[in-house]
């Protein structure tokens, strides 16, 4: 294991435990506000300092991990089980009409970047955490359908495939038995990166407000509650900015760790 | 040339047509009667009525929305719910700020990203290709609004070498004008910049493989020879796609940079419109924003065609 | 002096040995052929003379050029030299060119990054020495990228490249391997006579026994890293010290003796069959173009009946394969085994299916990374309606996995952990587990070494005595073809031109192209016998 792989182990594992932690325990009540206690810096009491409400941010910090890691899971998910189907389906009917609507429909999404598609739904149903899970989710469907087709239609070309059609096998058993197994090393590298994208995405979303709506906490909107405060309260932006790269550093080094470990001729797509 | 190049303007074309039918219907989805949203609840049927004609809602739906890619296509975008004004006319004003910044920032992220990732290439794993990818690691991990607040914390509030927000406008002259966009546009471009420099030092480093780069060398050209006169022009074949798509990283960035420094752009403009469910103008500015991502995209395939000879004669 | 004198050559890369005190020398004019199977160490030879060995790579020993010291030459030197007093030719004609720059910009260079002269006289010689390798500039203007060419003309601007500067050594890295037999007969007969017009001296690395004859002047034969003989090339082939050599020549020329075919009955009938394929338009509104890849073959394969079928590369010979297999449906004529048709009503024919397998080339390719041996040789079981379970299984595993030379604990393997040999032992355990009445063989030896192919042949003779096998042996190396064949086809551009018993077709050709095709292929002297 490579130290990429480590590093990145234990980054992403220390922001899931404080996660999960987070269920049962936070030093203190995460909405519970306290205006004597506001604005206080990083001290033994508040290890992270206090907001504007004299909230602790340490809290805080734990429960935003849980509305990110939440809004990148079922985004990737989203994005996987749509995709990687999409992009099987295209490799294995290459050159057909079905291959062309699923890839020029691919081009057509990603002419919607996630925010568009953020601001589309909002201005349609309302802001809410579920928009940014929408949002980032179908913009990581063409990522995961072009990138699977890209390394399936590789396979489709290796005799083992050919070997297998002799054996009577359709083009689904095949996709399912042989192709598969064979990118899956691939969606797993690029799913952390596609998570890390998504921690990063809901992050921007939170800060211009079409994320999570208070009081759920996030990250992103802790950033934008602390804009005005930055001048004399610089901690309240530098803890949710450090928040996010240290997720996203740790999931990056994860990601390149992984290809590394799994097989370093992979390659991903990073956007 | 010509023939690959009318095939991607004919894409070009479908794809608004398509893009445009998408915003459209996912608009008109919207609950609620844009009328009665101008109006308040207790108006008049018969001004309820009047108001619905003026703005050409009573039509089909089939008609109104030939009536607004009409409008686009001529320059009128219709008028805004809210402030009642001509939606054109608001958005050319912000968009020569929300695209200058995207531009600014992709020229950037460009200029910054091939000398680091040629750089990085050339030294494959010595001590200067390590820092790069170092630093490369951890830009790509900052996200950029907080990156931007961080260069309004440091070089406006501290150090005063820039405001720390608003735009100067574009009749000072250029130079005003890129200044006040030149904090926002670091913090759009760093980021992006470290995706593009990994991207650039990879494809050098495939490139590097090839056997065409041995043929090179036996000719008697050195290391950095061939690889400035055979690796470059091959590598920028994956680059440009990831520029292509960092155009509409750029421009969705841009949106949300304004935010930090309060910048008068398309991103103020349609978060004010979303509140006010002033939705003409959101399903506006969305379709402009679309444009340019497939514009840009369309660019990208010519300038594909420019750099690869193979594009030029197939199909 | 000698042109070129390597003495006791000695690499190491990352402390692993990869040639050991290799010596030899080239005159000028002379041709010296270095031999032997892959591992051999012959293209790093090559690599190192050009000084462009790989990162990590430890030389010890002496190269001189002229009697200049090559080995830790400074690389600015280096660079002076190459192309300039070396040029080298590769492999790989495909992927040797730059693709995005003109075959005109691409040799100029040799001659521009040497400032051997002004711009207007390197075009003139550019176009000169185009012209000299076979490609006069009116028929194919400077202004061509590599992609409008084929492997052979591209293979003739490389070595244009390697010769604009008229270098003393020439170093040509197995450069017909990847080439057509017609084709490579006219690059080996380009080489020779830039060689003798020129005066350089030719060191060609190839692990072709019968070009290697039949060009050089000295042969070096080498194996894992060390020259085991190397002699006059008349000489080497009267008397043979080495036993490998004696090997390596014997496996070249390897020949079965198969046993006879019985009186039977038609087993696999072609009648007519056409395919075509449709081609991008060149205009907008055209209509698309086709192109015939097969064009009216017919032919039968009797049962017990052992039929070969070579063509070059592009001649339709892997379309027949795949539409035989049913894999691709034909537009005209059909295919019938035992009477049934391959396809029916748009769909392969199960039935039909269930009684042919296949082997192809690749060693490497033809097997998912992810499965042990067992599940892949078992995977043509999903043919049956009743697939053996269990100990049945396993039985049948073990059983067609000694009857291909391998052992029945094998069977929980991957197949990483197989030679190149043994995979394709594995295919053809693959192909033969559910007893198929016909196997088609796609250049199933092509990929091998000389010494491993002519185990596998040994094995496909056995198996025909011991499964009273019916194959159709596709290939384009007339050498296997020749032994391994009861019967041949010769297909070019879509049509069969001639069938025949493979004695007769191989001994007295009717067709101009069989003719062609056989007197272009390189001829492996009987050996003990000298060249000619």
């Amino acid at each position: 294991m490579s130290r990429n792989l480590i590093l990145g182990l234990c980054l992403s594992s220390l922001v899931l435990l404080a996660a999960l932690i987070s269920f049962v325990w936070t030093p203190y009540s995460h909405a519970a506000l306290n205006i004597p206690a506001k604005l206080q810096t990083p001290s033994l009491q508040h290890w992270f300092g206090t907001d504007h409400f004299g909230r602790d941010m340490f809290s805080m910090i734990m429960v935003g991990a849980r509305t990110s890691i939440a809004v990148a899971t079922v985004a990737v998910g989203i994005g996987m089980t749509l995709g990687v189907p999409l992009g099987l389906t295209a490799a294995a009917r290459k050159g057909s009409w079905l291959d062309e609507v699923i890839m020029r429909g691919n081009d057509m999404v990603f002419a919607f970047p996630s925010l568009v598609i953020a601001i589309l739904i909002t201005a349609v149903f309302g802001a809410g955490a579920i928009n940014a899970i929408i949002a980032i989710g179908i913009f990581n469907i063409p990522v995961f359908a072009r990138i699977t087709r890209g390394a399936a239609l590789s396979l489709w070309e290796r005799e083992f495939i050919l070997a297998a059609r002799v054996s009577g096998k359709g083009a689904a058993r095949i996709s399912a038995e042989h192709i598969l197994p064979n990118v899956a090393n691939l969606l797993i590298v690029q799913g952390t990166i596609q998570f890390s994208l998504g921690i990063l995405a809901e992050a921007g979303l939170s800060y211009v407000g079409l994320g999570a709506q208070p009081p759920t906490p996030s990250w992103g909107r802790m950033l934008a509650d602390a804009q005005t405060m930055v001048s004399f309260a610089p901690h309240l932006a530098l803890i949710p900015g450090f928040a996010i790269i240290v997720t996203v550093l740790g999931l990056n080094l994860l990601g390149d760790g992984l290809r590394d470990w799994l097989d370093p001729r992979i390659r991903v797509a990073r956007a | 040339m010509l023939r690959y190049s009318l095939k991607r303007l004919i894409s070009l074309i479908l794809s608004l047509a398509v893009a445009s039918v998408v915003i459209f219907t996912v608009i008109e989805v919207a609950p609620g009667d844009p009328a009665t949203f101008m109006l308040g609840v207790n108006a008049q049927p018969d001004t309820l009525a009047a108001l619905r004609a003026e703005l050409g809602l009573d039509a089909s739906k089939l008609q109104r929305y030939v009536d607004w890619v009409g409008g686009m296509l001529t320059g009128d975008f219709g008028t805004s719910y809210t402030y009642r004004t001509p939606v054109s006319q608001m958005i050319a004003d912000r968009m020569w700020v929300s695209l200058p910044l995207a531009l600014y920032a992709l020229t950037l992220s460009t200029l910054i990203a091939f000398p680091a990732g040629i750089y990085a290439a050339a030294r494959r794993g010595k001590p200067g290709d390590l820092a790069v990818m170092g630093a490369t690691q951890l830009g790509i991990a900052v996200p950029n609004f907080w990156f931007a607040m961080m260069l309004v914390l440091i070089f406006a509030i501290n150090l005063r070498w820039f405001n720390a927000g608003g735009f100067a406008g574009w009749d000072n002259g250029l130079w005003t004008g890129l200044q006040s966009l030149t904090l926002p546009a670091i913090a759009l471009a760093l980021p992006q910049a470290a995706i593009l420099a990994r991207v650039m030092r990879s494809a050098l480093l495939d490139i590097l493989g090839e056997d065409f780069m041995r043929t090179a060398r036996a000719k008697g050209l050195s290391r950095r020879q061939a690889l400035w006169r055979h690796g470059m022009r091959n590598a920028l074949i994956p680059v440009l796609t990831i520029i292509g798509l960092q155009f509409s990283f750029l421009l969705a960035g841009s949106i949300i940079i304004e935010q930090v420094f309060y910048l008068p752009g398309l991103g103020r403009l349609v978060f004010q419109a979303i509140s006010a469910r002033d939705l003409i103008v959101v399903e506006s500015v969305v379709m402009l924003l679309v444009f340019a991502v497939i514009t840009v995209n369309f660019l990208v395939d010519l300038a594909y065609a420019a750099v690869d000879p193979r594009l030029r004669s197939r199909t | 002096m000698s042109l070129l004198q390597i003495e006791n050559l000695s690499l190491a890369i990352h402390g692993v040995d990869i040639l050991r005190d290799v010596s030899l020398s080239i005159d000028p004019g002379q041709i010296v052929a270095v031999t032997g199977e892959s591992g051999s160490g012959k293209s790093m030879t090559a690599l190192t003379v050009m000084q462009l060995q790989p990162n990590g790579a430890v030389a010890e020993g002496s190269v001189l050029l002229d009697g200049q010291e090559l080995l830790n030459h400074p690389e600015a030197e280096m660079c002076r030299l190459r192309g300039a007093s070396i040029g080298m030719v590769f492999q790989e004609p495909m992927t040797a060119l730059n693709p995005v720059k003109t075959i005109g910009d691409q040799v100029m260079e040799t001659i521009l990054i040497h400032k051997a002269m002004p711009r207007n006289q390197a075009r003139d010689r550019t176009q000169e020495v185009l012209t000299r390798v076979g490609l006069p500039v009116d028929r194919l203007p400077l202004s061509r990228y590599p992609h409008e060419l084929s492997g052979g003309q591209r293979q003739r601007v490389v070595i244009a490249m390697a010769i604009a500067l008229r270098p003393k050594l020439l170093i040509a890295d197995e450069p017909t391997t990847a080439l057509d037999v017609t084709t490579q007969a006219q690059i080996l007969d380009l080489l020779k006579g830039l060689v003798t017009e020129y005066g350089m001296g030719l060191l060609m690395i190839t692990h072709d026994l019968a070009v290697v004859s039949e060009m050089a002047d000295q042969i070096v034969v080498m194996r894992r890293g060390e020259v085991v003989e190397a002699d006059a090339t008349a000489d080497l082939l009267r008397n043979m010290q080495h036993p490998y050599t004696r090997m390596l020549f014997e496996a070249s020329g390897h020949h079965v003796i198969l046993p006879e075919v019985p009186q039977t009955y038609p087993l696999l009938e072609v009648a007519n069959v056409v395919r075509d394929y449709r081609l991008p338009r060149k205009r907008l509104f055209d209509a698309p173009g086709q192109h015939r890849a097969v064009d009216q073959v017919s032919f039968t394969l009797n049962k017990g009946e052992r039929l070969g079928l070579v063509g070059e590369s592009g001649c339709g010979k892997s379309t027949l394969t795949r539409a035989i297999l049913g894999l691709e449906e034909i537009q005209q004529g059909e295919i019938l085994l035992d009477g049934q048709p391959v396809f029916s009503s748009h769909k392969p024919n199960l039935d039909v299916r269930r009684r042919m397998q296949v082997v192809f080339q690749d060693p490497f390719g033809s097997f998912n990374p992810r499965h042990r041996v067992a599940r892949l040789i078992t995977e043509p079981f999903h043919l049956l309606n009743t697939p053996p379970t269990g100990s049945d299984r396993q039985d049948r595993v073990a059983e067609i996995l000694k009857a291909v030379g391998l052992r029945a604990d094998d069977a929980t393997k991957y197949i990483h952990e197989f030679s190149g040999g043994q995979r394709q032992r594995i295919a053809i355990a693959r192909a033969l587990i559910i007893r198929p009445e016909l196997i088609l063989f796609d250049e199933a030896v092509s990929a091998l070494d000389v010494s491993v192919r002519a185990q596998i042949l040994d094995l496909l003779a056995e198996l025909c005595a011991a499964y009273d096998l019916t194959y159709l042996f596709i290939s384009h190396d007339l050498s296997v073809v020749r032994t391994i064949t009861d019967r041949v086809l010769v297909m070019q551009a879509g049509q069969i031109v001639e069938q025949g018993e493979t004695e007769h077709v191989f001994g007295d050709p009717q067709h101009s192209y069989t003719r062609a095709l056989i007197a272009a292929a390189p001829q492996l002297p009987e050996i003990g016998k000298g060249a000619a």
